[in-house]
């Protein structure tokens, strides 16, 4: 059988199309006089012209051209209705040297993913938008879209669409030019042969920009829709000559790639070392060795420590130096901060739980063994949940006299003055720290782990503002 | 300078370690509460290697672009909380249908609407029983503590690229936000580039898709998804056991209140109740084995401790196909169940003093 070539199909196309299913193998889906077939023939034959297929991929929209993937030979993928622009934002991210195109019609691109493609646009993402404006929603059977002109009538516009409650056409080119980032945007239109040609150009300068790493570029191409516009191949060119750009007027809306430098995107590294030193925290010294325990009775068991107080007395990174503490002696701890609204409030409070087994509720709710109140209201709250042989610990110079048990161990401490005299108000919870660790050594260690407390705190207190500065509150 | 592996982190932050270890390329998210340190400490920490970080416009914006990423064969995440999860459902039900690898962490907070950012478990159902359009189901991991929620970020970038699906790790706000020691894993090398990714070093022929307009060729797909399921539900149950051994009464509980529920258990079992605690790693596949066993090996009841309306109690009971009781211990609105409560519960159900 000798082979007819009537029209040589661009390169830029399989030759035949592997990826439909089907017996169809060698037509596209589009209907005759659709815009989007001549678009496609446009971008293959750039692509095979600037010889980029082996780099390329393809997001194809919803819309009529969802299949745009079964024609290109190209990486291709298929987006969800409107998202394409994020997903080319990643692929041109995670394949910096490859040519990125989003295909897209105006359903997709200017309503359900209008704000994927202002924020893609925005960021300045080295892709090509390539824009088709047939001015209805073709794929689904000719709704009206947010680019149908006043007046049209469309099957969900069926008087003709009224601006009054529907609005006017929505013009991307005239917004997308208005940021900063982008490089390139034009309008162009697939009607007549000059006008044909000006579109093969603008596709050739958007690839070119992503070739080049230029960043932005986005072409509109006003097209026909026949089928749904219900026109014969005359009139769809006089309404997209003489109607549409009334509305839409062809022309470059913003070409700036010649000043701008290609965008650079970094080399990840997976190397070992650099990966360790990145994440792996500094070892601080006077650490112990990994079977090292406290012998003292009082750690033997969990131990449940509640901390409470007004927002920024220290509450939350007092909490944190106690908890890095049993961290660096081998305890399991957990350290649980209240959080948000909770927080806006001005109060602040932290659950720390140390156990040499397993931690079970990180909450400091209940029989709490030792527990810090900086303010009246933590006394107020919280005091009913230590242990009726637990230690309280308050700041004495805003609380008095708090209602404890007759088996429970107390100590005031004048924090607030002290760190007022010490002239500085926010160390009220170093005050605090300070008894509590003395309070221990004194009254519930053993007399030869005394010294290594003191060797832990400062250990603590370097690890815990080295890692933690935030931790303020 | 001498490093450690052993770290104090917050849940959040130890998602990122262990995304990062795991040789995770790529982060795409958008900030919400109880989940931001997510963000942050992602915003921090890829750059420093090279990897990407964005910040979307939405999280429908991250979730598409970790389809990208990962169609283009990269290790990507994202991280939310409820009310982002639910605009991310289309996108996750592309990427299952699509047969991707993605991990995707939900820091559960209070809800229905806008709720509260306190934490709470009542995404169950939108996440364990596929939550998007269609018939497909995500792996899902419940991290019990902070070490965990790195180690199972880690076997979620694993287990999606074995099963080639999104795997979610569903946790809560107080898991997030709490803090608690733990040592980081080995770092791993960049996961080699699969045959099927969009990438000029593997076949042009290649392309990601969930269309398929011949009904038969789409019901083919379905069936081979499910018998993917089926494969996931026999090979990947995981459950820890806490005093099962002579349990005649089982807590059944996942994430912080499983923490709770271990301490009633210390409690209980301190005087004198022989009760023990299942807690599910794996939400889907829920591990029926391990229930299965406890009824086999005596159990006579289960109290299920959900910080929900009673949504894992439904896949309770199901495993058990209800040969045994089972009693709903729940909070909502934000509140965590306490020791005191589950154990009153538990006096209150069985009569004991
Ligand atoms: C989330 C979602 N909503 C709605 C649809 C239905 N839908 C498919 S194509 C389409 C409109 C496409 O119009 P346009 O982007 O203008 O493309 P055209 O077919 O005109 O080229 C719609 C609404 C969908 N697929 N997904
Ligand atoms: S319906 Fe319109 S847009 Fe769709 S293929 Fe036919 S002519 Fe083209
Ligand atoms: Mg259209």
């Amino acid at each position: 059988m000798a082979d007819v070539v009537k029209f040589a199909k661009p390169a830029g196309f399989f030759d035949t199309f592997v990826r439909r299913p089907g017996p169809i193998k060698k037509n596209m889906h589009y209907c005759p006089g659709c815009g989007h077939g001549i678009l496609h023939k446009l971008i293959a034959e750039a692509m095979a012209d600037f010889k980029i297929k082996d780099h390329t991929v393809l997001i194809a929209p919803v819309g009529c051209a969802v299949f745009a993937y079964y024609y290109f030979d190209c990486y291709g993928v298929s987006s969800p209705h409107g998202r394409a622009p994020a997903i080319a934002t990643a692929i041109s991210r995670t394949n910096p040297d490859d040519v990125v195109i989003s295909y897209q019609g105006d359903g997709d691109l200017a309503s359900i993913g209008f704000n994927h493609i202002l924020q893609a646009a925005n960021r300045g993402e080295n892709m090509t938008v390539f824009f088709v404006n047939n001015a209805i929603y073709g794929m689904t059977g000719g709704q009206m879209a947010p680019t149908t002109l006043p007046g049209q009538v469309t099957q969900t516009s069926p008087w003709g669409r009224s601006v009054e409650e529907t609005g006017y056409p929505i013009k991307v080119c005239e917004m997308i030019s208005q940021f900063e980032a982008p490089v390139y945007v034009e309008r162009c239109a697939l009607s007549t042969v000059p006008n044909i040609m000006k579109a093969r150009n603008a596709v050739r300068k958007a690839i070119q920009n992503s070739m080049n790493k230029k960043g932005f570029s986005l072409v509109e191409f006003l097209s026909g829709c026949p089928v749904n516009l219900k026109m014969n191949a005359e009139q769809m060119n006089a309404f997209l000559n003489e109607k549409m750009t009334k509305f839409f007027p062809l022309g470059v809306y913003k070409d700036v790639a010649d000043e701008r430098a290609p965008v650079h995107h970094p080399v990840p590294t997976f190397d070992r070392e650099k990966v360790i030193e990145t994440l792996y925290p500094q070892a601080f010294d006077h650490a112990v060795e990994d079977n090292f325990r406290y012998k003292s009775p009082v750690f033997q068991k969990e131990c449940k420590v509640k901390i409470s107080g007004f927002g920024g007395q220290g509450v939350l990174s007092l909490g944190h130096v106690m908890a890095v503490m049993g961290k660096l002696r081998n305890f399991n701890v957990s350290w649980l901060p209240s959080y948000g609204p909770e927080m806006r409030g001005g109060t602040a409070n932290c659950s720390v739980v140390f156990s040499h087994k397993h931690v079970g509720s990180p909450q400091a709710d209940y029989n709490c063994d030792l527990m810090i109140c900086m303010n009246q209201p933590s006394v107020d709250k919280f005091l009913g949940q230590l242990s009726p042989k637990g230690v309280l610990v308050y700041d004495a110079s805003t609380i008095s006299n708090p209602p404890t048990g007759p088996e429970q161990t107390v100590y005031g401490i004048r924090a607030s003055d002290i760190a007022a005299e010490m002239g500085n108000q926010k160390m009220a919870n170093s005050v605090i720290l300070g008894a509590v660790i003395q309070m221990m050594q004194e009254c519930l260690m053993n007399e030869d782990e005394k010294d290594d407390l003191d060797r832990a705190v400062e250990a603590a207190l370097n690890e815990s503002f080295a890692s933690k500065p935030e931790l303020a509150a | 300078m001498k490093r450690t592996n052993k770290i104090l982190l917050k849940g959040n932050e130890a998602v990122v370690y262990g995304a990062l270890l795991a040789g995770c390329e790529c982060y795409f998210g958008y900030p919400i509460t109880p989940a931001s340190e997510i963000a942050h400490t992602a915003a921090r920490l890829f750059p420093k290697l090279g990897r990407i970080f964005i910040q979307a416009e939405c999280e429908i914006a991250s979730i598409n672009m970790v389809l990208g990423a990962s169609a283009a064969g990269r290790r990507a995440m994202t991280a939310s909380s409820g009310l982002g999860i639910s605009l991310k459902q289309e996108g996750v039900s592309y990427i299952a249908g699509s047969e991707l690898p993605a991990v995707i962490i939900d820091v559960m907070r209070g809800g229905p609407g806008l709720g509260n950012i306190a934490p709470e478990q009542a995404d169950y159902n939108q996440i364990v029983k596929g939550g998007g359009h269609g018939s497909y189901k995500c792996i899902v991991l419940a991290p019990g503590s902070v070490q965990e929620m790195c180690d199972l970020t880690v076997l979620a970038f694993d287990l999606a690229d074995k099963y080639r699906t999104p795997v979610y790790v569903l946790t809560d706000g107080m898991i997030g936000q709490m803090m608690e020691k733990l040592e980081l894993p080995e770092p791993k090398g960049r996961r080699p580039l699969p045959e099927w990714a969009l990438n000029r070093e593997c076949p042009k022929a290649n392309c990601i898709a969930s269309i398929y307009l011949d009904t038969g060729d789409l019901e083919k797909v379905n069936i081979r998804l499910n018998k993917k399921y089926d494969e996931i539900k026999k090979n990947e149950q995981r459950a820890e056991e806490y005093h099962m051994e002579d349990a005649e009464y089982a807590f059944v509980a996942y994430g912080i209140s499983s923490r709770m529920a271990r301490t009633a258990v210390d409690e209980l079992r301190s005087e004198g109740m022989k009760i023990g605690l299942i807690r599910p790693q794996t939400l889907f596949p829920f591990p029926a084995d391990a229930l299965n066993r406890a009824v086999d090996r005596g159990v006579k009841e289960f109290f299920c401790v959900e910080m929900s309306n009673g949504q894992m109690i439904d896949d309770v009971k199901l495993s058990i196909e209800c040969r045994r009781p089972v009693t709903l211990i729940n909070r909502m609105g934000g509140n965590v169940p306490s020791v005191e409560e589950i154990i009153q519960a538990v006096k209150a159900k069985l009569g004991v003093k």
